[in-house]
């Protein structure tokens, strides 16, 4: 539609049959050249439609996968060099803009810190729990999954209207598409694409991004939806099953994970629930959550990886190596 | 400078382009948004050669933004929306290319123009939906990247896709 109407709208006088080709520079465009622009303008809203039409008929499988493979192979390599030249940029930026806020932050900390400090130096009880609890997420880590560090290298722009982003590690690292990605901070999102050095995060911020999620007082169960915005408002709406169940504010989210921990592994906190709120026309209660990852500042990330895990990176395993 | 040595000059402003959007302009990004380059790059192009040479810019700079990751939206969105823009722009170039005004202007149009097709596909192909509000920002804080960088940027690339001259072609 939008060919035909362009097509017609783009004025093809008649040739005056001057070879247009190499003459001034300035203004005088030939009449014959100006045709030909018609024509190739025209051409290539055709192909871009008939990409348009492969990718979103195809099932996966389409030669659009294989072309953004072979772009991701010679791409992503370069992406990852040139975010390790912008690197240092970005450090310094959130140098200056954090310098303030991490003073004041410092403070209340110290204070904080020395208040916990007399606490736990009476409570030697606490103290014991706390190493059983030790021993049991190391037990849980040792059954568990195992961890490959990799930093993002590149975000994709809003524009998109899509939240994904590029990590440095690929299928040479062991990483596959639906693995789950965190960083220390809780749930980030899962990989939709691998290339052989990098990979494609779907963060749960996105709109196609759902999650499932545990409530962690109650253990209700839901799913969380991406709002599709990484600033500092980035929200997750999460809708849960049993609709006579109200999620207190406050309360903790985490994943409740898939099969054979596929895209999502089980137990990776999400977020904080903030407000609850239900709508005359849905039965469920609804929740906003504020997810504990800050999606502005992504640096260091880790993919879970089965423990056998074998490539060219390190596969943390949390164990110490002694 | 002979016609492949300029082909594969337009070609890595383009592949520059891509990646410094996605690897390196991050860290300016508001609300996720970033300055399009690569809209530059083929508004730039059209400017200087006309709608068919910035159409194939376009088309080119556009399927590798869609293929390049991190993207994952349906692939020829921004090969589409480049294409139109490059017809755009080729078609106002002699009034635009007299004023740098102009030019500033016009990125503008391109900008909004670019990114509204590309937000209209999506909604059409039901991908990555976003309420209408949030995508009008969107569209709003892009064009204000994009008027902010042109001047920077568009008098850089001129010369890249500049046609010789006879004298040139003669020397």
């Amino acid at each position: 539609m939008a060919v035909r109407r362009l097509r017609r709208g783009a004025p093809t006088p008649r040739g005056s049959g001057r070879p247009a080709i190499h003459t001034a520079d300035r203004g005088g465009f030939g009449r014959q050249r100006k045709r030909g622009s018609g024509l190739v303008v025209g051409a290539m809203i055709t192909a871009s439609v008939v990409v348009l039409t492969l990718d979103a008929g195809g099932q996966g499988d389409a030669p659009v996968e294989a072309a953004r493979d072979s772009v991701g192979a010679v791409v992503g390599p370069v992406e990852t060099a040139t975010a390790a030249l912008a690197r240092p940029v970005r450090e310094a930026m959130a140098y200056m803009s954090s310098n303030k806020e991490l003073r004041d932050e410092v403070a209340t900390l110290s204070s904080e810190n020395s208040r916990l400090r007399h606490q736990a130096d009476q409570t030697p009880l606490d103290r014991q729990r706390l190493a059983e609890l030790d021993g049991l997420t190391r037990s849980a880590n040792e059954t568990g999954q195992a961890l490959v560090a990799s930093r993002v290298v590149a975000v994709g722009p809003m524009q998109s209207f899509s939240r994904t982003v590029t990590i440095d590690a690929g299928r040479s690292s062991g990483v596959r598409k639906d693995m789950t990605v965190l960083n220390n901070d809780g749930l980030v999102g899962r990989v939709v694409r691998t290339t052989r050095s990098t990979a494609t995060v779907l963060l749960v911020v996105d709109t196609e991004s759902v999650v499932g999620g545990r409530l962690g007082s109650n253990r209700e169960i839901g799913f969380l939806r991406g709002r599709g915005v990484t600033d500092g408002r980035s929200r997750l709406d999460l809708d849960l099953a049993d609709n006579t169940v109200t999620p207190a504010k406050g309360d903790v989210v985490v994943t409740w994970g898939s099969q054979g921990g596929r895209p999502y592994v089980a137990g990776v906190p999400i977020g904080r629930v903030e407000s609850v709120y239900s709508t005359p026309r849905e039965l469920s209660k609804q929740a906003v959550i504020a997810p504990f990852v800050d999606f502005t500042s992504l640096d260091v990330v880790g993919v879970v990886v089965p423990r056998d895990t074998e490539g060219d990176r390190i596969v943390l395993n949390g164990e110490v190596d002694q | 400078m002979s016609g492949l040595l300029r082909v594969l000059l337009a070609a890595a402003v383009v592949v520059l382009a891509v990646v410094l959007q996605v690897a390196a302009l991050p860290v300016v990004s508001v609300n996720g948004v970033v300055p399009n380059l690569v809209l530059l790059v083929v508004v730039a192009a059209s400017v200087v050669r006309g709608p068919g040479y910035g159409a194939v810019v376009g088309f080119a700079g556009g399927l590798l933004l869609d293929l390049a990751p991190p993207a994952d939206h349906v692939a020829g969105q921004w090969a589409l929306a480049l294409v139109l823009v490059a017809a755009l722009a080729g078609r106002v170039r002699t009034e635009a290319r007299h004023s740098p005004l102009a030019v500033v202007g016009l990125v503008a149009v391109c900008s909004f123009v670019a990114t509204s097709v590309f937000a209209l596909t999506g909604a059409l192909l039901g991908d990555h939906a976003l309420p209408a509000g949030q995508m009008v920002q969107v569209v709003l804080i892009a064009l204000l990247w994009d008027v902010v960088v042109a001047p920077l940027v568009v008098p850089l690339l001129m010369p890249v896709f500049h046609r010789p001259t006879t004298h040139e072609l003669a020397a």
